[in-house]
């Protein structure tokens, strides 16, 4: 019994070697950019699709090696929760920007 | 997150109703509200990232973000925020082993640095508002201070939040209470740094390009 929770134990709470992991990939997934950025070294529209990817990527990294909540079994409801958020947080962004853009396109043709 | 605090309590327990935990244990559901609440949190800030993605740039003839934002200032504020969300995961490692020293430690270093975050964006609030830069110059401002101070009222709470448990720690010891306030304050810890990736990123850089 004590032997099994030892290694359920060593294999979920995460260690110090997945949060150094995280720290490193997330130092990474800042630096580049920042860089790129401040630099100016490619195109606005080439630099706003690598930030936006960039960013996907830490908040991926930090929710699987900071949160750990691709481990564990049974029901998963803060998985099922996180997803359900995801959704709204999307309808949420995607449906104002997507209203606002077409009554400004409206209001200028008006103009 | 929730399958730690249960490894812990069944260690507490000497894992007797080993089967049954996942429906009884106490600190489990407490970890399990607390993130339902972070996930309501997450909708919040999504509306006020929506309103600065529809006003961002309305000007009103004032200062542009290319003129204000200094992104030397907001990396290091960055790497101050992801430093202490580290040390915050090193706390509760400690507290897995058991170790109160520890954990007392890495809590106070994330308090110190969470600090030093709060202190970096009221100095910078305070540089924009001597510029004549404040939240009533323009639409593109008041979403700016809006949706950065309420990222930075949530640092503040997650400190004092820090400063009561480290007292709590320091009085009664790595109790299953506190083991589970520090589970979740961990996770609120690392949702704001979370939430400040989308803000340096839409903020800052895509003010910036």
């Amino acid at each position: 019994m004590s032997n099994q929770q030892q290694s359920q134990e060593s294999h979920e709470h995460g260690s110090i070697k997945s949060y150094t992991t995280g720290l490193i990939l997330s130092i990474i997934l800042t630096i580049i950019p920042f860089g790129l950025v401040m630099t100016g070294a490619l195109s606005g529209v080439a630099t706003l699709a690598i930030i936006m990817i960039m960013a996907v990527v830490q908040i991926v990294v930090q929710v699987v090696y900071f949160l750990h909540l691709n481990e564990g079994s049974g029901p998963r409801w803060n998985m099922i929760s996180l997803w359900f958020t995801i959704l709204i947080v999307a309808i949420v962004v995607v449906g104002s920007l997507w209203i606002m853009f077409h009554l400004n396109h409206n209001l200028m043709v008006g103009m | 997150m929730s399958t730690q605090s249960m490894t812990n309590q069944d260690a507490h327990a000497h894992g007797h109703e080993h089967d049954d935990h996942e429906h009884h244990d106490p600190v489990a559901t407490k970890v399990f509200g607390f993130w339902i609440y972070i996930m309501s949190d997450c909708v919040l800030f999504a509306s006020i990232f929506a309103t600065y993605a529809v006003l961002g740039t309305n000007y009103a003839g004032g200062p542009t973000s290319h003129e204000l934002f200094e992104l030397p200032f907001v990396l290091v504020e960055t790497f101050v925020l992801l430093a202490s969300s580290f040390m915050i995961g090193l706390a509760t490692l400690a507290m897995n082993k058991g170790n109160k020293q520890g954990t007392m430690l890495w809590l106070a270093l994330t308090l110190m640095l969470g600090a030093v975050f709060v202190g970096l964006e009221i100095y910078e609030f305070h540089h924009f508002i001597a510029e004549g830069a404040g939240p009533q110059r323009s639409a593109f401002l008041s979403s700016f201070f809006t949706l950065v101070g309420t990222h930075g009222l949530h640092v503040t709470s997650g400190c004092i939040w820090a400063i009561v448990l480290l007292i709590q720690i320091a009085t009664k010891g790595l109790t299953d209470m506190n083991r589970s306030r520090l589970m979740c304050l961990s996770l609120f810890w690392h949702f704001l740094h979370i939430i400040w990736i989308c803000v340096f990123t839409i903020v800052y850089l895509t003010g910036a390009i």
